[in-house]
Parts: structure tokens; C-alpha cells; sequence
């Protein structure tokens, strides 16, 4: 490589050095005005570039935030309301046991490289994402099926070996997109999908490109845009700096609040501020002392002050949560007043499990900003109730996932759980919070045992009940979606009831 | 002169051999697995076996340095885990930004700091030597990464004559890429120039005192003609030395300057890899950067010998 380097700077003469100096000169001497964007494109700002684009078989959810909706679809999808609709299965029906999905697939449907979309593909899809060599990073929830069958072109029959009530909605997930069997191996660097754009190009470090896809199965929802550039912009600053002189259009999610006050000032610019998935909890070591006491942890709970938390940390956006779970999420309910701040309340509950003294813990939080301003916050409202917090900084995720998640060694972390539905988090084991609790087990078996919605919405606040009792994790606040955009942009989603930018709506109004 | 030359090369290909090993090990060492960050917090234990196993490393640690290094020798450096291409293009692309990046702050860095060290020199105390003075406090203690928050809020935000960042790409032209590497390679150049400054008008300065300028302005020749023609280049040797000094400062500050202007460079893809734990990119960059270094450090002893025709006669 060092040769490349050497012939690219021998190559360039001293003299052909100032020329470029001098020409560089030139061009900011016409100040040319930036160019208006053409009102059939759409440059969209992202925080995070995508490790990949194939959401099969990679968590991140940027790979889906660029290719869910836009690039892939799914047998299921999921709407802005967090609904689960139909999309390549035009219809299903269930068994009364539960055990056998039928699924009628829609006809017509190509790939953007000319492969048609039938049960032999759908197959295909469940069945490399459920196998033995699988890296799909939700391959358990592909766990509850027993057989795929494909009776003909257009009918796919899923028989489960145990009921799965969450199936038709974990299919609308970027994880469960369907790929074509002759492109799916170059998905990651080349995604090839059924959706309304097309893959055009990747500049790794900087953008992706997608284009209309004038072949779209459906006519109604076809892509109003013709030509959408997504650019990955990490630093705050500059995003703002990107919106403010136009090079971008829309930021659905703009990394800083602190700077939104400064946004709000722009004419031209709308923000919108709505509701993620993203949970930032403060999981304790349930199997490490004191956290073992139920007493200890609850008494942890009043002595945080949830919206001084999201005032701090969070500039004010954001809504506190009682409980593992989002008012986007369907069954939601508002725990908050389970263990309201109560810091008198607090100190007697710890002097009732022996510690009239408090005691001291270490914080393990990740660099990120939400995580070290919300550590230090609870901090100091911890102090109020005698209990001594050291922070220590994790670099989040490798080192964060090797010490915290996988080892188990901490006392209480920060982490937004940026998963949709994740409610089952708590059932898992090994999982790092180490909480244990049968009756909390039982209820989520039963919401899988239903495909009842009422029933499940019933039991999913059951559930976050218990959570709300027992604090495995202290629950803070739901992070905002805060969207920032031209106001001429229409059909961007307010909230993010899961991780994604669907741009099949999205259109300039002038 | 060659023997020189070729004991300095056998010289760099030895340390260049040391250092990869020690990036192999120190990679190894550092906390975190590239499959579970890749496969995130869902993932089970069989899908993160069968993920390691498809990226090979369920191998032993010998057997992928040897692995890796039998690559680098055959011009194979591997693939990246997160984007899925062969690392030499992605290193291939980014140095299409920084090369120009780094060379344009080089150059501003010049023409601003040896005309300010030698002017300074020249009216030693005097006015120019206090601004000069000034200038080169002020850009070596402020932060480039700073400088460039600044230049984007005036030249990008409040009078929009120049991209906020990001890099359009050489296909878009070659006046719009270099608009958008101007207010980088200034943040980068700052800095630099105020220590170059510096150090060129202490250069100057002890030259002048030398007799032999002495004897040059009593034959007759202007101030000025001494200065260029006798003073400055006998006092380019230690400014070239400090100019070889401040590349590896060039390439840190590079890594920084990117990440505030968005541009994809070698330093943004050397931070994006370590935080998603692309090991082999890792790796590959720290071994570039490592290789780019030692080279520079040869070529300003090279440098030397072209300045200096007593260094000339010497190694004959």
C-alpha cells in the first residue's frame, strides 16, 4: 500500500501542487450558491452508517433504517401505527390451535433483478434464517416453527410446534425481509429486494443511494420520489451545520436536543417530535447484592426524579416510563406512579433491607451522550438517599457486550434497548440483568399460546406490572424521535414504532 | 548513497514487520468480540458460532496473524466484516480524500508559516514578530477540531459560500471536491503553520547571525537578497525536520478534522472500524498509517541530503 501512496504523491509536482492551491482559491472566489435539491429527490440524513445492507444477518438497526420498506419487504409489514399488515402475503389463515399458519401470497411480485417471488422463495427466505449455518440475529424467533410447506406457487403453510402469537408480527421485521435465492448471498454489499427502490449505489463513509423501482408490484404504493440519497452524518454539529445550509433535506432523527432550540429558529425547517422504541434503562445485577433485594431496587426507583432525568439528560424531550415498554407499543401502560420519586420513601425502604447508611456501586456506562448524562443525573439523586455512585465509562458496544452483557460483571448499567416489543427480555436466560421470576415467564408463554390481540394487549400490561413492582432495571424515559426536515417534506413518520425510514410516501408538497 | 538507501529500506521493512505483529496482538487483546457486535444483544449462542466460524475466528491467534500476514505480502489485506468488501479498495478510496486532504494542509501550511517565520525573523521584535508571535500561539493552542466547528459556523452556516461537510466525490469535479476539502485542510494547516512558524524563525534568525550572511550583505546584496538566497536555505534543515515531525501529528489530527467535516477518509473508516470492531480494517489502516510514517521519516533523510550538500560529500 505504502507504494500507491508514493506514486500518488510523486506524481503530483510541486508546481501542479500550487496549481491545485490556486484553482481551490479560484472556486471560493465565485461562491457559487449551493444548488436547490430537485423536488423529486430526497437527501436524508442518518446518524449511524450501516455495517452491511442486509438486515438477515446483522443487528444494527441503520441496515434496516436504510433498507426496510424501501429496498426489502417481508410476508408481514408493520405500519406507522406499530400495526401489523399484510404485504407479500396478500391474506392468512390460523388453525384454532394455533399451530398451522396458511399463507396466501401475492402474485405478480418481482425482484429488482427479475427474479419472481413465490412460496418456493418464501421458503427459501424462512428457511436460511431458521437453519443450522443461520447468522440471523433474531433467528429465535424462527425457533417456534416445525415445517415450511409450499402446497403450490402462491400458498405457504407454516406448521409451528408450539403456538407463536407474535409470528405474523416478528415477520414484518427487517430480520424476516425476503430475499431472493440467486442475489441473497451478495445482499450485504448488493441488497436486491421486492421493494419501491431499487439498490443504485454505496460510497462507503458517506452515502447510499437508492432510485424508484418503476416495476413496483403495487401500483398504490409506489414510490412518489424519484431518486431518495441517504448520508451518514455521526456528529451532532454537523448535522445541524448539514440541515441549517440545505445538504440535507430531512434528519428523522437528529441526534441532539440541545441543538433543536436552534433549529426551531430556521423557517424552512420543521421539527417533529415523536416517540422511538428506544428504552434507556438503568438494569441492575439482580443476582448480585444488594440488588438482589426486591426492597433495595424499588427503593432505587424513588429516588429518581424520571422527568428531572429527561429535563438533564434529554433537554426535556422524551417521556418517562414506569415500566419496559413504549406508548407506542400496543397493551401500553403508564406505570410511573407504581414508584413515584419520593426520596423520604426511599431511605426507609433501604433502611428497611439494612442499609440506613445507603452503600456504594459502580455505573458501567457507555460513551454515548444520553447514557453519561443520565449516569451523572442519577448520581446525584442517588446521593440524596446516601447511596454513592461511581461512574465508570464502557466503550459501548464491543466492550459493553463482552464485560457487561456477556460477562455479568457489573453492578447497574445505562442502555436504550432499541427493540421493538423487547417486553421478553426478562424472560430470556441467560440475560444480564439475572432477574428470575416464574409468574413474569409464565404470562409472556401465554401471550405466545393466544393470537387473540385483545387477550395479548391484556396480558402485555400484566406483565409490564410486574416489572413496574419488581425494577429489575430502573426505568427512565422513552427517547423522542426528533425529526427535523424541510417543511415542504410530507409523509415521513412521525413516530418509530420499529426502526426504520419508510420512504414509499414521502413526496415534496411544491 | 545507495547502500545508504538500501540499509534504511532492508530498516523499514523490519520495523514494518514488528509493528504488524504487535498490531495483531494488540487487536487481539482488546476487549469485545466482531461477531456479537455484529450480531447485537438477540443473537444465540449457535448463531454466534456459526458466525465466527464463517469469519474464522474460531482459529487459533498464530494461525490468523500468518493467515493475515501471507495476505498483506501477496497485496491481499482481507475483507472488511462490516461492509463486505476487500479492504484494499475501501483504503483505496478513503486515501482519494485524505491524500488530498493532507497534501493541501501541507502546502497552506507552508506558504502561511515560512513567509510569517522568516518576516518575523527579519524585524525580530518588531510588529510583524509580535502577530506572528500571536498567530502561532493562538493556532497551536486551539484545538483543530475547534477551528473547524468555527470555519463551518461562518463560511458554511452564516454565509453559505462553502459545504458544511461531506464529500461529494471526485466524479462530481474537481472544483466541488476541493470546496469541500478548503475549510478542512485549513483547520488542518492551522495548526501546523503556527509551529512551522516558529520554528522557521528561530532557524532564521541563528543563520543570520552566521558570518558568512555577515560577508554576503558587506559584497553588497540587498537585505532581502541575503535573506532569500543565503539565510533560508541553511535554515531549512531543522524546518524540515519539524515538517517529517508533524506528519504523524497530520495524520491524528486528520482522524478528528474528518469526523467534525464528514469526510470519508482514512481516519473515519480507522475510527469506524474500531468502534464496530472491524478487526482486519483495523489492522490494515494502523499498518498503513505505521508504514506511511517510516516512509516519511526516510524521505525527509533524503530530504536532507538534497538540502545539504555537506550531508552529500559525507556519505560518499
Amino acid at each position: 500500500m505504502g507504494s500507491q501512496f508514493l506514486s500518488a504523491t510523486t506524481a503530483l509536482t510541486r508546481r501542479a501542487v500550487f496549481g491545485l492551491a490556486m484553482a481551490a482559491g479560484l472556486v471560493l472566489a465565485t461562491q457559487m450558491p449551493a444548488e436547490a435539491a430537485p423536488k423529486t429527490g430526497l437527501t436524508l440524513g442518518m446518524a449511524v452508517e450501516p455495517t452491511g445492507l442486509d438486515p438477515t444477518i446483522a443487528a444494527p438497526v441503520a441496515i434496516g433504517q436504510v433498507t426496510w420498506q424501501n429496498i426489502f419487504e417481508g410476508l408481514t409489514t408493520i405500519d406507522r401505527n406499530g400495526k401489523v399488515q399484510p404485504q407479500l402475503a396478500e391474506s392468512w389463515t390460523i388453525s384454532p390451535d394455533g399451530l398451522t399458519y396458511t399463507f396466501k401470497l401475492r402474485q405478480g411480485v418481482t425482484f429488482h433483478n427479475g427474479e419472481a417471488f413465490d412460496s418456493s422463495v418464501a421458503k427459501f427466505s424462512i428457511d436460511r434464517a431458521r437453519g443450522a449455518d443461520s447468522v440471523n440475529p433474531q433467528k429465535r424467533y424462527f425457533a417456534s416453527i416445525d415445517t415450511v410447506e409450499t402446497p403450490d406457487a402462491t400458498t405457504l403453510v407454516l406448521k409451528l410446534k408450539q403456538p407463536a402469537g407474535s409470528l405474523l408480527y416478528w415477520l414484518g421485521w427487517p430480520s424476516s425481509s425476503i430475499v431472493a435465492p440467486k442475489s441473497a448471498a451478495d445482499n450485504k454489499t448488493t441488497p436486491i429486494g421486492t421493494g419501491p427502490f431499487k439498490f443504485v449505489s454505496w460510497t462507503k463513509g458517506a452515502s447510499v443511494e437508492l432510485a424508484r423501482n418503476p416495476d413496483y408490484w403495487n401500483k398504490a404504493g409506489a414510490a412518489k420520489l424519484e431518486k431518495a440519497t441517504f448520508r451518514f452524518i455521526a456528529d451532532p454539529q454537523a448535522q445541524a451545520a448539514a440541515l441549517k445550509a440545505g445538504d440535507v433535506d430531512a434528519f428523522p432523527e437528529f441526534g441532539a436536543p440541545e441543538l433543536i432550540e436552534s433549529l426551531k429558529t430556521d423557517a424552512r425547517l420543521a421539527t417533529v417530535i415523536g416517540n422511538t422504541e428506544l428504552k434507556v434503562v438503568a438494569g441492575m445485577n439482580n443476582a448480585k447484592k444488594p440488588f438482589d433485594d426486591k426492597r433495595v431496587r424499588q427503593a432505587l426507583m424513588m429516588a429518581v426524579d424520571r422527568q428531572a432525568v429527561v429535563d438533564g439528560a434529554w433537554s426535556g424531550f422524551g417521556t418517562p416510563i414506569g415500566s419496559h415498554y413504549t406508548p407506542n407499543d400496543r397493551g401500553y401502560v403508564d406505570l410511573t406512579g407504581t414508584y413515584p420519586y419520593d426520596p423520604q420513601k426511599a431511605k426507609a425502604l433501604l433502611a428497611e433491607a439494612g442499609y440506613p447508611n445507603g452503600f456504594s456501586f459502580t455505573m458501567k456506562a457507555p460513551q454515548m451522550a444520553y447514557a453519561q448524562r443520565s449516569s451523572q443525573i442519577l448520581q446525584a439523586m442517588l446521593a440524596e438517599v446516601g447511596v454513592t455512585m461511581t461512574i465508570e465509562t464502557t466503550e459501548f458496544p464491543a466492550k459493553w457486550v463482552a464485560d457487561v452483557f456477556k460477562g455479568g460483571n457489573f453492578d447497574m448499567t445505562i442502555v436504550a434497548h432499541a427493540e421493538p416489543m423487547d417486553i421478553d427480555i426478562y424472560a430470556r436466560d441467560p440475560y444480564y440483568f439475572a432477574y428470575k421470576n416464574p409468574a413474569f415467564n409464565e404470562l409472556l408463554k401465554k401471550v405466545e399460546a393466544t393470537s387473540d390481540a385483545a387477550e395479548q394487549e391484556k396480558l402485555y400490561g400484566e406483565a409490564q406490572k410486574i416489572l413496574a413492582t419488581d425494577v429489575p432495571a430502573l426505568y427512565l424515559f422513552v427517547m423522542p424521535k426528533l425529526g427535523v426536515w424541510d417543511k415542504k417534506v410530507a409523509g415521513l413518520w412521525e413516530n418509530e414504532p420499529i426502526p426504520s425510514n419508510v420512504l414509499s410516501e414521502v413526496h415534496w408538497t411544491e | 548513497m545507495i547502500a545508504l538507501i538500501f540499509r534504511r529500506f532492508a530498516g523499514l521493512i523490519v520495523t514494518l514487520l514488528l509493528v504488524s505483529a504487535i498490531i495483531f496482538a494488540v487487536m487481539d487483546l482488546l476487549p469485545g468480540d466482531p461477531a456479537s457486535v455484529i450480531l447485537g444483544t438477540s443473537a444465540s449462542p449457535d448463531t454466534l458460532a456459526a458466525l465466527q466460524k464463517e469469519m474464522g475466528l474460531d482459529r487459533p491467534l498464530v494461525v490468523r496473524y500468518v493467515a493475515w500476514l501471507g495476505g498483506v505480502l501477496q497485496g491481499d489485506l482481507g475483507r472488511s466484516y462490516t461492509y463486505g468488501v476487500p479492504v484494499a479498495g475501501l483504503i483505496a478510496e478513503r486515501l482519494a480524500v485524505t491524500v488530498p486532504l493532507a497534501l493541501m494542509a501541507v502546502v497552506l501550511s507552508i506558504a502561511l508559516a515560512i513567509p510569517l517565520g522568516v518576516q518575523a525573523a527579519r524585524h525580530q521584535n518588531g510588529a510583524w514578530d509580535v502577530f506572528s508571535g500571536l498567530f502561532s500561539h493562538v493556532s497551536i493552542a486551539v484545538p483543530a477540531f475547534w477551528v473547524g466547528l468555527l470555519l463551518i459556523i461562518l463560511f458554511s452556516t452564516t454565509l453559505g459560500w462553502l459545504p458544511a461537510g461531506g464529500f461529494p466525490g471526485w466524479d462530481a469535479g474537481a472544483a466541488e471536491s476541493f470546496k469541500a476539502l478548503f475549510l478542512p485542510a485549513v483547520a488542518l494547516a492551522l495548526p501546523q503553520a503556527g509551529v512551522l512558524m516558529r520554528v522557521t524563525r528561530s532557524a532564521v534568525l541563528e543563520v543570520m547571525n552566521e558570518d558568512f550572511v555577515r560577508t554576503a550583505r558587506a559584497k553588497g546584496l540587498s537585505e532581502q537578497t541575503a535573506l532569500w538566497r543565503h539565510a533560508v536555505p541553511n535554515a531549512l534543515i531543522p524546518v524540515v525536520t519539524m515538517l517529517g515531525l508533524q506528519f504523524t501529528f497530520l495524520i491524528a489530527g486528520a482522524v478528528l478534522v474528518e469526523n467534525v467535516f464528514n469526510l470519508p477518509g482514512l481516519g473515519r473508516l480507522a475510527y469506524q472500524a474500531l468502534s464496530q470492531r472491524d478487526v482486519v480494517v483495523m489492522q490494515d489502516v494502523v499498518l498503513f498509517f505505521s508504514g506511511l510514517v517510516i516512509l516519511m521519516n526516510f524521505l525527509v533523510d533524503l530530504a536532507y541530503l538534497v538540502i545539504d550538500p555537506r550531508l552529500r560529500a559525507g556519505v560518499r
